[in-house]
């Protein structure tokens, strides 16, 4: 405890590139510091328990009443947006999480000890990102992919399932982890933006959800032109087999969901390396 | 080796640090001293690149430290005991940060071991106590082996066990050759770790000198308590000599004389046939010297730049 001396020098840097600070070098450590907290772990298992459990919920809902549903009502479903409904909560997850990896820092100074390390800071922002939109979407991928072949698998019962070989269903279902991926990077730019983890995720929420709410409000011929690119409508386009009118193609959508997280991060960026730690 | 040059951050208008340069050279233990809120631990984040000056430029090693490749081999910071995650534990902090320099695993567990973290390494840091906490702190800085050192009142929450430890630790790190430069509030505790001190109040320069010039300079004049059966009479022989004060003391036998010493003291009750009790030389002790330097500066600000209040920004 009281060793008063101290520990001898190792050997120095011998090569150039040796002991320096390099992109892979601080993602490996951005890994680190994500798979060491609790919080990334549990997030991440909300967003997968709210997408499998809510998608099978759905279904076996509607198995049980479908002999009792309207015509009408049966002619429009849609049996793989039935099965991925249960991304919509997930984002909020996935949401608190892309909110959490930046404002954790800030809220315990910790990015500080992040800054003095990586001096040139923007490479701290990257790395976070790209291991968070790396592990965000394998985990909201096979989220989607088992609650799509669950939920077929309890649609079977009344012979209403699909395949991923039906159009668009393979692009439905991917996309669901697309979806909350790119919204989870919109959320780290926000939140790297805010810099507070009740600010940031109060923001995201409010963008996703009390946003395009609002927009109901207005008049309906400017409602028309505004609401299919707020980014929660745009990007999940991306999700729907049967398009709505006015609604965004797919790619189209997605591409708007994509602009909107590459201006936070961009926004990030810059605030990042201009701001004082 | 540090350089500041004309260093300056103004918030709004408040100004936190005002045009300071000083050195600070390898090889000695320098104190970073000034009384809470007077700019140490801004001028510290400036010198990491952590707060942009708003003019002004520091260096570490040469270089502006955003400029450097390794950063954590050429300084090691400790800025406050808290840049930790609460979530994760000190082994895992570590990890993180030496895994942006590819520093090894194995040289992570040296530093617990050196800093005397090992038994609570893998507890989650946001249950530690002040003391383990700034002893993660130093572990942080030693990662990198580098050639300096930036700590910010790395004794604050120490047990005098752990105190004895740093200051150890603070002296041997400059015997090997490296640059140590520490804040504090605690001039006592400068006295006994460094051998060269800044000193700034309201974030200007007050002294750059060594310890034993500084406190030489704040006990000049000298001062002397005596105490005498004669000390009417003593009292009025003094008050003759030139820039000599008396001052009584509430016991009728002691005067406290200013600007004599104790051997002129004793000569001259000498000459008249006093008798003394005692003659004690007052050596200002340093944390006196440190306030009366500091209040000067303060009431210096206070006139010429009264509106410009300056507080430590609580980041």
């Amino acid at each position: 405890m009281s060793a008063a001396t101290a520990p001898a020098r190792t050997a120095g840097p011998a090569g150039p590139t040796e002991g320096r600070v390099t992109l892979p070098r601080v993602v490996h450590s951005e890994w680190i510091k994500f798979r060491t907290l609790r919080s990334s772990w549990l997030t991440l298992l909300a967003a997968a328990v709210l997408t499998v459990a809510l998608g099978t919920l759905f279904c076996w809902a509607t198995v049980s009443h479908w002999d009792r549903l309207p015509a009408g009502e049966r002619a429009h479903f849609t049996p793989v947006e039935h099965s991925l409904r249960g991304y919509l909560p997930a984002q909020l997850a996935v949401g608190v999480l892309g909110v959490l990896v930046i404002s954790g820092e800030y809220s315990t100074g910790m990015i500080r000890a992040s800054l003095s390390a990586v001096p040139r800071r923007l490479p701290v922002l990257w790395a976070k990102a790209a291991v968070f939109g790396a592990v965000t979407w394998v985990v909201t991928t096979a989220s989607a992919v088992t609650a799509f072949l669950v939920g077929q698998s309890v649609l079977s019962a009344k012979h209403v399932d699909t395949t991923f070989s039906a159009p668009g269903v393979t692009r439905a279902v991917l996309g669901a982890g697309l979806y909350l991926t790119v919204v989870g990077l919109l959320a780290v730019g926000l939140g790297s933006l805010i810099r507070s983890t009740a600010g940031g995720i109060a923001t995201v929420f409010g963008l996703l959800l009390v946003v395009p709410g609002l927009a109901e409000a207005l008049p309906s011929n400017w409602h028309d032109a505004i609401a299919p690119y707020l980014p929660s409508n745009a990007g999940q386009a991306l999700t729907v087999v049967q398009q709505g009118p006015g609604d965004l193609a797919p790619w189209t959508g997605f591409a708007v969901l994509c602009g909107y997280a590459a201006a936070a991060l961009a926004g990030a960026a810059v605030a990042l390396k201009r701001r004082d730690a | 080796m540090i350089e500041a040059v004309g260093l300056t951050k103004r918030y709004g208008p408040k100004t936190a640090v005002a045009d300071l340069s000083f050195s600070v050279r390898p090889g000695v233990v320098t104190g970073f001293l000034g009384p809470n809120g007077a700019g140490k631990s801004t001028t510290m984040r400036m010198l990491l690149g952590l707060d942009a000056p708003t003019a002004g430029h520091a260096t570490v090693n040469g270089r502006r430290y955003a400029e450097h490749r390794a950063p954590l081999h050429e300084v090691g910071a400790m800025l406050e005991a808290r840049a930790v995650h609460t979530g994760r534990s000190a082994f895992n902090h570590l990890l993180a940060l030496a895994a942006t320099h590819g520093i090894p695993r194995r040289r992570v567990e040296e530093v617990i071991e050196a800093v005397g973290l090992r038994e609570v390494a893998r507890r989650r840091a946001g249950g530690f106590s002040l003391g383990m906490g700034q002893r993660l702190g130093i572990a942080s800085a030693l990662l990198g082996d580098p050639a300096t050192l930036i700590l910010d009142e790395p004794v604050n929450g120490l047990d005098p066990e752990g105190i004895l430890w740093i200051r150890n630790l603070l002296k041997s790190l400059a015997a090997e050759g490296r640059t140590v430069l520490v804040s504090s509030h605690l001039m006592s505790e400068m006295a006994l770790t460094a051998e060269h001190l800044i000193v700034i109040g309201r974030g200007r320069l007050i002294a750059d000198t060594s310890v034993a010039e500084f406190t030489r300079r704040a006990s000049s004049g000298g001062a002397v308590r005596v105490r005498t059966p004669d000390s009417v009479r003593l009292g009025e022989l003094l008050r003759t000599l030139p820039g000599v004060t008396v001052t009584p003391d509430d016991d009728v036998q002691v005067l406290l004389v200013e600007g004599a010493d104790s051997e002129q003291v004793g000569r001259l009750a000498a000459e008249h046939a006093l008798v003394l009790f005692e003659l004690v030389p007052r050596q200002a002790s340093l944390e006196e010297a440190f306030m009366e330097i500091t209040r000067d500066a303060v009431e210096y600000e206070a006139v010429t730049a009264a509106p410009a209040l300056i507080e430590e920004p609580t980041v």
